[in-house]
């Protein structure tokens, strides 16, 4: 176990009426990274981050966060992990100021007032600090549950789908303070399902049905998935686009404004059906290109519907 | 990497911090205080309650059928039954110079009062040996029958009131020439309306007390907040202090709240130690907060958790000795009752109310409410879950 390592566990598994909704997960999180996870809805995500914070107990498996045993010191690694759930799940019935003030209580923070007037600066809040937290809209709360989990000065973040359904002003804003903490040493991890988000993590784990299918360094990620490529350019691109669907070996069809991006793992049998569209279409373009991040994230976020069973 | 260890099973962890079971008192009070309609409940119902049953302790009974044994016949004893029967309070159904009649009447039902003048009350009266008037009351009920005594009574004095005028005022003196002596039957305890009020502030004290905690941690649950909890290093020992300790103070307003609306509504002062009783009462509160948050640790939704406190209440109404006579009961109801925490209260209301027993002499109903409420607590901690699991 390494020290740099602020999450290692190995093994990880998790059963809920005797289906694996996450089996045999490992995962080791370097310190200051910003790891994303990834998946669709009901491939893991959450059940596995509630066992690294310990608020699940896996069934087996076993491993280490903050250098701490993930199972038997789970209070201790409470201390010093901040957790946003993907649900708000602060009081609604409690103001701003009362919800911080009752989690840094939790936490025996000292200089408690000072810390929670810090934190509505920073939250911009405040002014609304009196305002119930039910009553905010779900930006505000992003933001309030971010401020809560960080209220304590953790050490690792562990964010589930953070900024799901918020504005994309906010998601940016967002994303800016996990980088600053990123800068002082907070390492994240986080859940999403925003392909903008992803590509700003450092690495990237994937996982469905409960199994990681890829885990690595955000820029290898379109290396190891080795996708084929071609572009399809050039107006109209409806008739292209039928054909490309139907074509054999396509496994995504993705559309950029005046262009598709066609995909899949066997190129030759891309190349045939750019070909092919190129002949019954003379008037489009055709090229053939590297995979980029979109066409990686469109491919992992389509080839896997939801995991729900 | 280590292997993972077996956490210890058994003991609860104890471990605590003030400052933490004070972060989540606070948080209780505020949510507590926001949540008017319940506040409002918690307040308002042990007044509706005790209006409620205090009818039955004080409501002017009216129209109780009695039953007449008269043994004399004279000036005095007949002026006696007219005014007994000009009285709203009772309807003479039967007047009888017999007394196995007259027994028998009460036995069936058909009177609730038997009120009995003996052979020479007049001729005792004026010698002044102060005969006695028999009231002997069906006391099954006690809640009718306490009020009903005190008015029956009433009505005696005032039946003589008017008698003694003219060549007889000198009988209108204290203590009155003659004695109202009052049998309660087929209640010898001998309930009285004055451990009437405390034994209802014991109902309702285990009514509400019970049913508010026993959401205290499905409310969380159901919220969702119980994530956030969980994610700190907040302890079981904490929540559950912390959960419960504010209800503590509503426990303490019911007790006020009961104690001055019998007071001043019904004219039912507490009589008896109130140290001893403060003490008891405190106690059994302790015990009724852990039993629902007991049940708060079993049951998942607030629809179980409202089905088992009902399962709760049902016994602490019928196998308390509230309702029957704890000693009447079967063994298996008996023991079942020692399990209540309101069967020790009703004992020690009844000992500090109709023996006017002090703090020593209730050890013996203190400790078991203290063992109850150490029990329960215990399972509770072991029941709590400190994973979502
Ligand atoms: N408490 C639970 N009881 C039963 N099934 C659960 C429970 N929690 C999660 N699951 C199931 O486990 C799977 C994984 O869920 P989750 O970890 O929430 O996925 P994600 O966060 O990736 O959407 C889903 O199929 C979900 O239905
Ligand atoms: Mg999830």
């Amino acid at each position: 176990m390494s020290d740099a390592l602020v999450i290692d566990v190995a093994g990880l598994t998790k059963s809920y009426g005797g289906r694996r909704v996450v089996d045999n997960f490992d995962l080791q999180v370097p310190r200051g990274a910003i790891y994303g996870f990834l998946g669709p809805n009901g491939s893991g995500k959450t059940t596995t981050i509630r066992m690294v914070c310990g608020l699940l107990k896996p069934e087996s498996g076993a491993g280490s966060v903050l250098g701490l045993d993930v199972i038997a010191d789970s209070l201790r690694i409470k201390e010093r992990v901040g957790y946003m759930t993907q649900k708000f799940s602060l009081y609604e019935d409690l103001s701003i100021r009362e919800n911080l003030e009752f989690i840094a209580r939790l936490y025996g923070l000292d200089r408690r007032v000072a810390r929670v007037d810090q934190a509505l600066i920073d939250l911009g809040l405040a002014e609304r600090q009196a305002q119930l937290a039910g009553k905010l809209s779900g930006g505000w709360k992003q933001r309030l549950a971010l401020a809560a989990c960080m209220i304590h000065e953790p050490e690792l973040l562990l964010l589930d789908e953070p900024t799901a359904g918020v504005d994309p002003k906010a998601r940016r804003d967002f994303w800016d303070q996990i980088r600053r903490y990123s800068a002082q040493g907070v390492t994240t991890l986080v859940s999403t399902h925003y392909m903008d988000e992803a590509v700003q993590c450092d690495s990237i784990a994937y996982i469905a049905y409960g199994k990681k299918l890829l885990d690595a360094p955000t820029a290898e990620i379109p290396k190891k998935i080795g996708l084929a490529c071609w572009r399809i350019a050039g107006r109209p691109l409806q008739q292209a686009q039928k054909l490309l669907e139907a074509a054999p070996g396509v496994e995504l069809v993705a559309r950029f404004g005046a262009e598709i991006h066609v995909c899949g793992h066997d190129g030759a049998a891309i190349e045939r059906a750019a070909i092919q569209v190129k002949r019954e279409q003379p008037h489009v373009e055709i090229e053939r290109i590297e995979a980029g991040f979109e066409e990686i994230f469109i491919y992992l976020m389509a080839e896997s519907r939801d995991n729900f069973q | 990497m280590k292997l993972p260890r077996i956490p210890a099973l058994g003991l609860p962890d104890l471990d605590l911090s003030w400052s933490r079971v004070f972060a989540v008192f606070l948080k209780e009070l505020v949510q507590m205080r926001r949540d008017r309609p319940t506040f409002a409940i918690m307040i308002v119902m042990p007044i509706l309650q005790l209006i409620l049953f205090g009818y039955a302790i004080n409501n002017d009974p009216r129209h109780l059928p009695a039953v007449i044994e008269m043994r004399e016949d004279g000036p005095m004893t007949r002026a006696f039954l007219a005014s007994l029967q000009a009285s709203t309070y009772i309807d003479i159904v039967a007047v009888s110079t017999r007394e196995d009649e007259a027994e028998a009447m009460l036995r069936s039902g058909e009177a609730t009062f038997l009120i009995s003048i003996p052979a020479g009350f007049e001729r005792r009266i004026v010698r002044g040996e102060r005969p006695q008037i028999l009231i002997a009351a069906d006391a099954s009920d006690p809640v009718a029958a306490g009020g009903a005594i005190g008015a029956v009574e009433r009505v005696a004095q005032q039946a003589f009131a008017t008698e003694f005028e003219g060549p007889l005022a000198f009988l209108a003196r204290t203590p009155a020439p003659y004695e109202i002596v009052v049998h309660r039957r087929y209640n010898p305890a001998g309930e009285t309306a004055f451990n009437i009020v405390p034994a209802l502030l014991g109902i309702i004290l285990t009514m509400t007390m019970v049913m508010i905690t026993s959401i205290a941690l499905i409310r969380e649950t159901e919220r969702g907040t119980m994530e956030t909890l969980l994610a700190t290093p907040v302890r079981p020992l904490e929540v559950m202090i912390g959960k419960t300790a504010p209800y503590i103070g509503v426990g303490a307003v019911q007790v006020v709240i009961v104690l001055l609306v019998a007071n001043v509504l019904f004219q039912i002062p507490f009589t008896g130690s109130m140290i001893a009783f403060l003490l008891g009462v405190t106690l059994f509160i302790f015990a009724n907060l852990m039993l629902g948050y007991l049940i708060s640790t079993m049951a998942t939704t607030q629809m179980q958790a409202m089905q088992l406190t009902f399962f709760i209440f049902l016994p602490s109404m019928l196998l308390s000795g509230f309702m029957f006579p704890f000693q009447a009961m079967p063994e298996w109801a008996r023991m079942i009752g020692e399990t209540l925490p309101i069967t020790h209260f009703l004992r020690l209301v009844r000992e500090i109310v109709l023996k006017g027993a002090g703090l020593t002499d209730i050890v013996n109903d203190l400790w078991p409410l203290a063992l109850i409420t150490l029990v329960l607590a215990t399972l509770a901690l072991l029941r709590f879950r400190r994973t979502l699991d």
